[in-house]
C-alpha cells in the first residue's frame, strides 16, 4: 500500500490534487481511499488530504508513522504532519510561507529555520521553489497541480496515465493550464 | 460495471438516485451538505430543496412519503435535534413511499458545537438505523434503506460520521430503478395521530421492532467475519470497522451495519465463538451497553476513548499496545503557531464586530462564519450555543438584570440562521416586552457551509428564481417598530446606529446588509 498526505492551507486545492491521484490509482487497478476536511477548517485553517492505494485499503486515514510521502504546499504545515512520515518516507515541501493569524497579529513568530531543521532531521526531504513556474503559468491556482507533478516522478504511473486522469477531472476551460502545470512539475529539477 | 471514485456524501446521493428517490430535502450542515448539493447538480429528476430548517426538511420529506413518493431528508447531527419532534411521531405514522433520513454525526466536533452520538436517537424514536462504513456502502445502504422503509413501514435513518461523509473511495455505478409514485390513500388511523390512534400505532411499532430484529440477525447488514484467530472477537461499526480491520487483521469481527435494532442472536453466537470480546466504537458505549445488558461481558470504553474521534493508531494502541509517537524528532526551536480558521480579509462581519468590540457591548452570538469573531483579533462574542439561541438568550439576560442590561448588550445572528430559528425568539422578545437590539448579519447567503441559498436570497437549490423573504417587513410584522437597514462598511454610520438603537428603550432590529466577499 502507498500512503500520500497532501498538506496545506484552506484554498490551496489539496482536494483536487488527491482526486487526480486517486483516479490514476483506480485506473491502474488499485483499491483507493481518501479522507479530507471540509467546513470550518477551510476558512484559512490547516487542511490535509490522506490518499491511500493498494491491493485492499481499509482505513481512509493514514496512521502516524506510515506516510510514504508528505507533500506540503506550505512550509509550516509540514511540521504539523511530521509524525505521520514513515521511516523511509519522503517530504516534498513548497518553499511558500503563508502567515497564520497569530503571526499576522504579531503575537507569534513564523519559525525561521524550518528548512535547515528538516535538512538536519529528515534524511529524505526536498524543498522546492515553485515561484518561477507559477509566474510562467500566470496563476497561483495551479500550485496544487505543480506539486502533484513533482510527486509524480516518485510514483509508478506513466505520463499518459496522469494525463488521462487530469483530462477526466479538470474542467475544459482550465485543462491546458493544468496539463502544463503538471508537466512543469514533472520536469522540475530538484536542487537538494 | 462502471466504477467511480466518490465522496461518501456523493455516494449517498447516487444511492438515492439509483433507488428512484423522488424528493430530497435538507438544511445545510457540515458534514452532510454535499448530499443535497450533489443531488441538485447531478440528479435533476429528483425534486430537491433547501428547507429553512431541519424540522421543515423532515416534514416536507414525510409529506412526500405519505403521499406515495420515495423521499429523503439529510441533516447534520444537531439538525436531527431540531427535527426530533416530527421524527418521533412520524415514527408512529410510518410511511407510504420509502422515507430515509440521512444523519451525519461529527465525532471530534470538526465543524460542530458538540459531539452528540445520534445512535441514541434511533433507539429513542424507535426507528431503524443503518451505518455504512465506506463510500460503496454509503450507496448500497441508502438504496437498501428505501426498501427497509417500505417493507416494514418505518422511516429509516442512515447514520454517517465525518470520516464516512468526507472520505472518498471506489463505488460501482448501477442504473436507476424506476419507481412510480404511489397514490395517496386516506387512512386517518395511520396518518392522524390522535391519542386513540397513537396507542395502537405504538403497539404496531413494537411488533415491527421484533420483525426488524429478525432482519438485523439475518439480512447480512450485520455479519460475522471469522478471522485466523478466535482468541479475540471485536464488535465494531461505522468507520471504526475499517480501523479494526487494519489494526487487527487476524482477529474475528462482528461488523455492525444495522445498529438499531441490534442483532441479539448474532451477538450471542459471536461471543460464544471467541475467547475474549471487545467493542470498538466511536463516542458513546452504545453497542457495549447493549451487549452487557444481554449479560455478555466485554471490554470497550475501558480502553477505547469516549471523547473525540478514533483513528487507526488509537485502535492499534488500545488493542495491540503499539504506540505511534512519530519516527522523527519534535521541532522545538520555536513554538509552532497554530492556524485557526479566521474571517476572510474584507468580510462584512469584520466591520460589525470591530464596532461592537469598540463599544464594549455584551454580544449574544449565534452560529455561522461570524462566530469566528469570538476569537482574536475581535474577541467580540460572549455567548453562543445552538442555532437561533442568541435572541432568546439576549431576552433572558434582560429578564435577569432588568432593562439596563439591554442598554449594554445585543444579539447578533446571520441571515440564514435568523430564518432557520431566529424568528420565533424575535416574536418572543416583542411579546414579552423586551427592549433589546437584534443585529441580523445579512450577507446574502449561508456562508459557513458553502454559500447556499435560503428563503431570503430569492433562489432555490435547483437554481430557480423565487420570492425573496423580506427581512425588514418580517421584523416589522413581529412588532418591532425600530427597523434599520444599513451597510456596515460605513463604520462611523454603523456605530452611530448601534449606539442609538441600543439606547432606545424598545425592541430594535438592525439589518446589516453586505454581501459575503466570496459570493458571486
Ligand atoms: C441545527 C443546525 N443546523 C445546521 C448547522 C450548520 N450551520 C452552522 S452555521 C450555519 C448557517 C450559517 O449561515 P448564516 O447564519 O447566514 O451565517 P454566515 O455563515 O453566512 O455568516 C449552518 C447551516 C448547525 N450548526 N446547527
Ligand atoms: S466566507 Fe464570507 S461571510 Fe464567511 S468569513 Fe469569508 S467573507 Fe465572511
Amino acid at each position: 500500500m502507498k500512503n500520500v498526505i497532501f498538506a496545506g492551507v484552506g484554498g490551496q486545492g489539496v482536494i483536487l490534487a488527491s482526486k487526480i491521484l486517486m483516479e490514476v490509482a483506480m485506473n491502474a487497478g488499485y483499491d483507493v481511499k481518501e479522507s479530507e476536511v471540509h467546513g470550518m477548517a477551510q476558512r484559512g485553517g490547516s487542511v490535509d488530504c490522506n490518499v491511500r492505494y493498494g491491493e485492499k485499503v481499509y482505513s481512509p486515514l493514514i496512521p502516524r508513522e506510515e506516510a510514504d510521502f508528505i507533500v506540503s504546499l506550505e512550509m509550516l504545515e509540514v511540521l504539523r504532519k511530521l509524525d505521520y512520515l514513515a521511516p523511509a518516507g519522503k517530504l516534498i515541501v513548497n518553499r511558500e510561507k503563508v502567515d497564520p493569524a497569530p503571526v499576522q497579529t504579531g503575537a507569534m513568530k513564523y519559525p525561521s529555520d524550518i528548512e535547515e531543521w528538516v535538512g538536519k532531521n529528515v534524511k529524505n526531504a526536498v524543498f522546492v521553489d515553485t515561484e518561477a513556474i507559477l509566474k510562467e503559468l500566470g496563476t497561483r491556482k495551479a500550485l496544487n497541480i505543480v506539486m502533484l507533478g513533482i510527486l509524480s516522478k516518485d510514483l509508478e504511473f506513466t505520463g499518459e496515465q496522469w494525463e488521462a486522469a487530469i483530462r477526466s477531472l479538470v474542467k475544459e476551460k482550465f485543462l491546458d493550464m493544468n496539463l502544463k502545470a503538471f508537466t512543469m512539475g514533472r520536469e522540475y529539477k530538484e536542487t537538494a | 460495471m462502471e466504477k467511480k471514485v466518490l465522496l461518501g456524501n456523493e455516494a449517498i446521493a447516487r444511492g438515492a438516485y439509483e433507488a428512484g428517490c423522488h424528493v430530497a430535502t435538507a438544511y445545510p450542515g457540515t458534514p452532510s451538505t454535499e448530499i443535497l448539493e450533489t443531488i441538485a447538480r447531478d440528479y435533476r429528476d429528483i425534486k430537491s430543496q433547501w428547507s429553512p430548517n431541519e424540522k421543515v426538511a423532515l416534514e416536507v420529506a414525510a409529506g412526500a412519503s405519505v403521499a406515495g413518493a420515495r423521499a429523503l431528508a439529510a441533516m447534520k447531527h444537531v439538525g436531527l435535534n431540531v427535527a426530533a419532534d416530527p421524527l418521533f411521531t412520524f415514527s408512529y405514522t410510518g410511511v407510504n413511499g420509502g422515507f430515509v433520513i440521512i444523519n451525519a454525526d461529527d465525532p471530534m466536533a470538526w465543524s460542530s458545537q458538540n459531539e452528540q452520538d445520534n445512535r441514541h436517537l434511533a433507539r429513542a424514536a424507535k426507528v431503524p438505523m443503518i451505518e455504512p462504513s465506506s463510500p460503496q456502502e454509503c450507496k448500497d445502504f441508502t438504496k437498501l434503506a428505501f426498501e427497509i422503509s417500505e417493507k416494514y413501514d418505518r422511516p429509516v435513518i442512515v447514520r454517517i460520521t465525518t470520516r464516512i461523509a468526507h472520505s472518498q473511495g471506489i463505488v460501482t455505478i448501477e442504473p436507476k430503478q424506476d419507481v412510480p409514485v404511489k397514490p395517496f390513500v386516506r387512512n386517518f388511523k395511520k396518518y392522524v395521530m390522535l391519542p386513540v390512534h397513537a396507542r395502537p400505532r405504538h403497539v404496531f411499532i413494537e411488533e415491527q421492532h421484533l420483525k426488524l430484529k429478525e432482519y438485523s440477525d439475518t439480512s447480512g447488514l450485520n455479519r460475522i467475519e471469522w478471522g485466523k484467530s478466535k482468541k479475540r472477537g471485536i464488535i465494531t461499526d461505522s468507520v471504526a470497522y475499517q480501523y479494526v480491520k487494519e489494526a487487527c487483521p487476524d482477529d474475528s469481527v462482528l461488523k455492525i451495519g444495522m445498529v438499531w435494532p441490534m442483532p441479539d442472536r448474532l451477538i450471542r453466537e459471536f461471543a460464544a465463538g471467541v475467547e475474549t470480546l471487545y467493542v470498538v466504537e466511536e463516542l458513546d458505549p452504545f453497542i457495549e451497553d447493549y451487549v452487557k445488558a444481554l449479560g455478555i461481558p466485554c471490554t470497550g470504553k475501558e480502553i477505547i476513548p469516549i471523547c473525540f474521534e478514533l483513528t487507526p493508531e488509537i485502535v492499534d494502541q488500545a488493542l495491540n499496545g503499539r504506540a505511534h509517537p512519530g519516527k522523527y524528532p519534535k521541532y522545538e526551536t520555536e513554538p509552532i503557531p497554530p492556524r485557526p480558521p479566521a474571517l476572510c480579509k474584507g468580510c462584512p462581519h469584520g466591520f460589525v464586530f470591530s464596532v461592537l468590540g469598540k463599544l464594549d457591548l455584551i454580544v449574544n452570538g449565534d452560529i455561522g462564519c461570524y462566530t469566528l469573531a469570538a476569537l482574536p483579533p475581535y474577541s467580540a462574542m460572549h455567548t453562543q450555543g445552538c442555532m437561533g439561541a442568541g435572541i432568546g438568550m439576549h431576552l433572558g439576560m434582560e429578564k435577569a438584570h432588568g432593562p439596563e442590561m439591554a442598554r449594554r448588550s445585543v444579539a447578533v445572528i446571520g441571515d440564514s440562521t435568523f430564518v432557520h430559528s431566529g424568528i420565533t425568539p424575535l416574536i418572543d422578545l416583542v411579546y414579552n416586552r423586551g427592549t433589546g437590539t437584534v443585529i441580523i448579519l445579512d450577507n446574502r447567503g449561508t456562508a459557513m457551509t458553502g454559500h447556499q441559498d435560503h428563503p431570503a436570497t430569492g433562489k432555490t437549490l435547483m437554481g430557480e428564481e423565487t420570492h425573496a423573504l423580506d427581512l425588514e417587513l418580517l421584523a416589522k410584522a413581529c412588532g418591532v417598530k425600530r427597523v434599520v437597514v444599513t451597510d456596515p462598511k460605513n463604520m462611523d454610520e454603523f456605530e452611530r446606529i448601534v449606539r442609538e438603537e441600543v439606547a432606545a428603550p424598545e425592541p430594535s432590529v438592525i439589518i446589516s446588509k453586505r454581501k459575503c466577499i466570496l459570493m458571486k
